[in-house]
């Protein structure tokens, strides 16, 4: 079987991971600001299993795992933050929650 | 008898305590028996004293009484303590005697003030503090009395302390003779760090047995000390308050700014004669200092127009003489002039406080004028007092005891014809700008009316006065009249005599014929110019060059106005221009960077989820970069 | 065990003034006196019975110690010690606090119980200072004295206190932690050298340190008392303090927290680290001579009374500093006496202004003048309190400030020389302030209540005590004496070959080793 070259999957890797840290960034939006949490996540799942492969070894998909369990975790509780944010602001700005400014 | 000599101060101080807690609550008249009264108790304690240690002298010719130690730290054991000598006794009685003089006067003078027994309460504490002063038994004691006085004479130039000018020439007072009293003060350090005592006998003994003549140490330490007599007794270069100190009332002037404790700085060269004998050339500067003042105050009273003012500087300048007299080496001489100058200069500063007073406070002599018929007693006394001041022959006792300081200052071992000189034209002086005060005040038209005639206590005091001014100068008379030497010989127990050079010795009775000549030729010129032709006078007044020097001299040779720019001034400037303390800023940076910085930190708290984000996304590149490439 | 009483009887009454408050402002007033009245009493007793010994001078100057261990794992004990001069200072701020309650009587009408509760904790905690010789315990109440102080400034002082207060916390708290180093430093390097680890002063005593670590420590330890007493880099927070403390603030600060620093000065810079302090003499020194000239050109200068009488603080305090740098007994007994008269003086000057602000409603110099004619009483206590800082004689300034300078001209004479300029500059201001308040024109047309009876009584009690310093410090010097010469005993046997502290090369007299124990001049 032809095996895929590790750096390229550690470069698809890196590319998705800057992708979502780029929407992270500039996104306004707190729910597309979720789904590019979700993206770089997954690019550091991916990263893992990439790893795990190449030594011969579960851990990584172990480790994908546990970021599934953490990411769904994480989504339930930004997407009540964003529910909340929306009923208290009447917006999904991320600006507007701005209140502890020093 | 003798030990009765803790009394004489002591009882002052009472009355001053007295008068300071109860005196706003008592009578006028209880308050001038009280302020009287306890100067002549001392007065009188006084005369038992001198009698008692007259007729049976004690031992040593000196009675020291020690109250207690007043401070004790290893070695340096100053006491509460007065010694009596023929010096210091002269001194207690001129003192005790011509204040109480002027405390009778007083009585009459100020009833109608306000604050009469705040008055007395301040010449009670002086007249105190004074006769601690000449009674000291050690440096510091004697430092004590002498700030004590200088206080009263601050407190009492700004006695009328509702007017800033009086209040102005107090301070001036106090802090020019402060200068010279930190001199003394380093003096003191000097000799207790190399004599280990301040005790004065022990101080002159030792300093004779250590220190050579001329050595460092003896100059240095006699210097400090002539710092301290020229600040209180108004020489050159601290003369300046002394003019201005005549803010104060009539008797002030009379009690402090002329018998008593302007001349405390005589008193201190002449006590520690020794320290000025081991250091020639501040000996020389002494009389230097003397001779200078002498001349430059005579100037300056030629041209006052305030009666006080006049006597002011004729006061300066007859202390010139003393000091004169100190610096030539004639230690009694300057004594006697200090006895007869007291008597006199205190009588016509009472007399001009009358005429002040009838002329409704006016200083002015040349808004006076044909007193003579008005005020006849006031006249009479002013004239021995004018007399004796400008040395008129054989009758006045000032021709004595000047013409004595005149020939001691040709004729002994430091003496120069110089100095004789200086001294003889300060004496020409002297009549002129004396009688100038006599004719404009008490002859001519009479231009006011006269609106008060003095009683009984102040014409008493003026009497009193008038006859010792007349007759004290008969305890010291030259070998061709009399060669009475009651008084050189009283003092040779505490002062060495005046040594002579026999060459000179002869030339006396030409000498005093000179002086005798010189002071007739200067009241003669006194009447010219200001009785029978003032108007010559006021065009030369008026003359380009006599402009200049009427300026200069009326202003005191323009020190005043030095002293401001160089020291005055500067020192205001410096303290109001640094009032907030530049020191301060330093912290208020300290402060304003702390702030800045604090700006700018919180700018990053902006608030702003995606901000922090990017902070943790760029931290985080920055740390992997650091562990990959590092 | 006495010693623990006396701090104990403070905290007491303090406690007890607080909880009274919630009965009426009266009770704290009359608990605070009564508890200050006996405590006056019972030292009085202790000083008169034990005042013989003090010319027994073989005896130990210690006449009371107490230790008990306290935190002895690490060598903290709880060790209380009086001599002499503790005495006298102690005694001087019970004195001050009696004032400071009779002339906050009616001034302070809020939170009675709270400020009196301060004051004694002030009252409490300074003399804690004044007792411990166990270091860790003298640091302790080194810092517990500033929290009532800052409760007193920031709750009771006047417009400007918040600033005032943290300027005042920031300083001393700072200078304190630095006094923490040089007392952990000093305990680090005993430890390391013998093995023992404690903070006793007596063990202490004598510590071998390296350089220049020696010479760091005593430096951080200067600066902490510098910042205390004033000296004049660091002295800007004591204007703003006094300024903006109430009255009976003012009287603490001035009376009692800057004889803290010249008491630990003498009692723990000198001798922990005789070496060092000597080689730092003629830089102490110069900061004093700028102390006297600067605090009092600055004084000169300003419009607020307050204010003015602040910087002479700094100016005398610069006499004390020179006095204990100069380590001889002439001039060490000169500054205890300036530190006494000078707490007396300046708080008798205090109380005249409060007295003057609650009649005028102004500190300010300008609005004031010609109050002599409806004051004089006033006037006339102001009068002494004026001329005792313008250092007149017969008043207990002047005995402090001549023996000092004594015993400075004996190590150097430019500073003597220099140092009495201060005499001058000090009439400059004394002058002005009598001028400025009470000669001249009366402009604004004041008539005003003379002294009251307790106002009268204030001044009475403290005037005579500066007459007393004046006329007969004796009995004060003979308190004092074992102390000093055991202070200069523990410095010498500390060092043996010490460099002298001169600054100049003009030296009238032969010094042997320069910290004499003081045999006097010759012959």
């Amino acid at each position: 079987m032809a095996t895929i070259p590790v750096e390229y999957g550690l470069f698809l890797a890196i590319i998705l991971f800057s992708l979502g840290l780029v929407g992270v960034l500039i996104r306004r939006n707190v729910v597309f600001i979720l789904l590019s949490v979700e993206i770089m996540l997954n690019a550091a799942g991916l990263g893992f299993v990439i790893a795990g492969s190449h030594w011969g070894q579960a851990d990584g998909q172990i480790m994908f795992i546990f970021i599934l369990t953490m990411a769904s975790a994480e989504v339930s509780v930004g997407l009540a933050l964003a529910i909340q944010l929306y009923h208290r602001l009447k917006t999904l700005d991320t600006n507007s929650i701005s209140k502890m400014r020093g | 008898m003798l030990g009765l000599l803790w009394l004489i101060p002591v009882i002052p101080l009472i009355g001053f305590i007295l008068l300071a807690i109860i005196g706003p609550r008592l009578s006028r008249t209880a308050v001038a028996i009280i302020g009287v009264g306890s100067v002549g108790i001392s007065a009188i304690l006084a005369i038992l004293v001198a009698i008692s240690f007259i007729s049976s002298p004690p031992a040593g010719n000196a009675f020291t009484q020690t109250l207690w130690t007043w401070i004790n730290v290893t070695n340096f054991n100053p006491g509460i303590s007065f010694y009596l000598d023929s010096l210091s006794m002269i001194m207690v009685l001129v003192v005790t005697f011509v204040g109480f003089v002027i405390h009778l006067y007083s009585a009459e003078h100020m009833l109608h003030q306000e604050g009469y027994s705040r008055f007395f309460a301040y010449m009670n504490l002086f007249v105190g503090s004074m006769l601690i002063l000449v009674l000291a038994n050690n440096l510091l004691l004697l430092y004590l009395g002498w700030e004590g006085v200088g206080l009263c004479s601050y407190l009492l130039i700004g006695f009328w302390y509702t007017n800033p000018a009086n209040g102005r020439a107090a301070r001036k007072a106090f802090i020019v003779t402060r200068v010279g009293d930190a001199a003394m003060a380093i003096g003191l350090f000097l000799l207790f760090n190399n004599l280990a005592t301040l005790n004065i006998q022990d101080v002159m003994q030792r300093a004779a047995q250590t220190w050579q003549i001329g050595s460092p140490l003896a100059v240095t330490a006699a210097a400090l000390l002539l710092g301290g007599a020229v600040g209180k007794s108004a020489q050159l270069p601290l003369q300046t308050w002394l003019p201005d100190a005549m803010a104060g009332p009539s008797p002030v002037s009379a009690l402090i700014h002329a018998a008593t404790m302007v001349t405390a700085g005589v008193y201190l060269i002449a006590r520690t004669h020794v320290l000025f004998s081991l250091a020639p050339s501040v000996q020389l500067a002494v009389a230097i200092v003397g001779a200078a003042t002498l001349l430059l105050a005579g100037f300056s009273a030629l041209t006052q127009w305030d009666i006080k003012r006049v006597l002011a500087y004729s006061t300066i300048s007859q202390i010139g003489y003393m000091f004169l007299a100190l610096g030539v080496g004639a230690w009694s001489a300057a004594i006697f002039h200090f006895m007869t100058h007291a008597f006199f200069k205190a009588l016509l500063f009472l007399a001009a406080g009358v005429v002040i007073d009838a002329m409704n406070d006016e200083h002015n002599m040349f808004k006076m004028g044909g007193l003579r018929t008005q005020l006849p007693l006031t006249f009479w006394t002013f004239l021995i007092g004018s007399s004796a001041l400008s040395a008129l022959p054989l009758i006045t006792s000032g021709f004595y005891s000047k013409d004595l300081i005149l020939f001691d200052a040709y004729a002994s071992p430091s003496g120069s014809t110089w100095l004789w000189l200086a001294g003889l034209v300060g004496a020409f002086l002297t009549s002129i700008y004396t009688f100038r005060m006599v004719f404009l005040t008490f002859f001519g038209k009479p231009k006011t009316k006269a609106v008060y005639q003095p009683g009984s206590r102040i014409n008493l005091a003026l009497i009193v006065l008038a006859a010792f001014a007349l007759l004290i100068g008969f305890l010291e008379t030259p070998s061709f009249l009399g060669n009475i030497n009651v008084l050189g010989n009283f003092l040779s127990a505490s002062l060495p005599a005046t040594s002579i050079l026999p060459q000179r010795a002869g030339s006396e009775g030409i000498l005093e014929l000179v002086s005798a000549v010189i002071s007739l030729v200067g009241i003669y010129l006194a009447y010219l110019l200001f009785l029978r032709v003032p108007k010559t006078t006021e065009a030369m007044v008026q003359s380009p060059v006599g402009a200049v020097l009427h300026r200069y001299w009326f202003s005191g040779w323009g020190f005043d106005w030095l002293y401001d720019t160089v020291l005055v001034r500067p020192f205001v400037w410096m303290a109001n221009s640094n009032k907030n303390d530049f020191i301060d800023l330093l912290y208020k940076g300290i402060i304003r960077l702390n702030e800045a910085l604090h700006r700018v930190l919180s700018n990053t708290e902006n608030g702003l989820v995606r901000w922090y984000a990017t902070g943790i996304a760029i931290g985080a590149v920055i740390i992997i970069a650091i562990v990959v490439f590092l | 065990m006495i010693l623990p009483w006396i701090i104990i009887i403070l905290v007491i009454g303090g406690t007890l003034a607080w909880i009274a408050g919630r009965f009426g402002p009266h009770w704290p007033r009359w608990i605070s006196l009564a508890t200050l009245g006996i405590h006056f009493g019972f030292l009085l007793y202790l000083w008169i019975q034990n005042y013989s010994i003090f010319t027994l001078t073989t005896r130990s100057p210690w006449f009371a110690l107490f230790d008990i261990p306290w935190i002895s794992q690490i060598g903290i004990s709880f060790s209380l010690g009086m001599d002499g001069l503790s005495l006298l200072l102690i005694l001087l701020i019970n004195l001050l606090g009696i004032m400071a309650v009779a002339c906050s009587w009616n001034a302070i009408k809020d939170r009675v119980g709270f400020f009196h509760f301060n004051l004694m904790w002030i009252l409490a905690s300074i003399t804690g200072v004044f007792l411990a010789l166990d270091l860790f315990l003298f640091y302790f109440f080194w810092e517990l004295m500033l929290v009532p102080l800052y409760f007193l400034i920031g709750i009771w002082g006047y417009e400007n206190r918040i600033y005032a207060t943290i300027k005042f916390f920031i300083f001393t708290q700072v200078s304190g932690l630095f006094m923490l180093l040089g007392i952990l430093g000093l305990y680090f390097v005993h430890g390391a050298n013998t093995g023992v680890y404690t903070f006793s002063y007596f063990q202490l005593l004598g510590t071998k340190l390296p350089q220049p670590l020696g010479f760091l420590l005593m430096l951080g330890m200067f600066l902490a008392f510098a910042v205390k007493l004033p000296v004049v880099p660091f002295h800007t927070w004591l204007p703003d303090a006094h300024t903006e403390a109430p009255t009976a603030g003012s009287v603490d600060l001035a009376g009692l927290v800057l004889k803290v620093g010249a008491y630990g000065m003498i009692r723990f810079l000198i001798p922990l680290f005789p070496k060092d302090s000597l080689s730092f003499a003629p830089i102490a020194m110069a900061l004093g001579i700028i102390g006297i000239l600067y605090g009092a050109i600055v004084a000169f200068g300003q419009t607020d009374l307050k204010r003015l009488i602040a910087y002479t603080s700094i100016s005398h305090m610069g006499f004390v500093i020179l006095g204990i740098f100069a380590w001889n007994t002439i001039a060490l007994q000169g500054a205890i006496i300036i530190m006494i008269a000078h707490g007396i003086s300046t708080s008798g000057l205090f109380i005249m202004v409060g007295d003057l602000m609650s009649r005028l409603h102004t500190r300010d110099f300008r609005r004031m003048g010609g109050l002599w004619s409806t004051l004089p009483r006033m006037g006339g206590a102001a009068m002494v309190f004026t001329l005792a800082s313008l250092g007149l004689p017969g008043l207990g300034n002047f005995v402090g400030e001549f023996l000092v300078l004594l015993g400075v001209y004996r190590v150097s004479i430019p500073a003597a020389a220099l140092a009495t300029l201060g005499f001058i500059v000090a009439t400059i201001y004394s002058l002005w302030i009598i001028q400025g308040a009470f000669h001249g024109r009366n402009t604004e047309g004041w008539k005003l209540q003379d002294m009251s009876s307790r106002e009268a009584a204030i001044m009475t009690t403290l005037i005579a005590v500066i007459l007393w310093l004046g006329i007969y410090p004796q009995t004060v010097l003979n308190t004092s004496l074992p102390a000093v010469e055991a202070m200069q005993k523990y410095a010498i046997e500390t060092q043996q070959t010490i460099v002298s502290p001169q600054i100049s090369p003009a030296q009238p007299l032969p010094i042997e080793g320069s910290i004499t124990i003081n045999t006097g001049g010759k012959p």
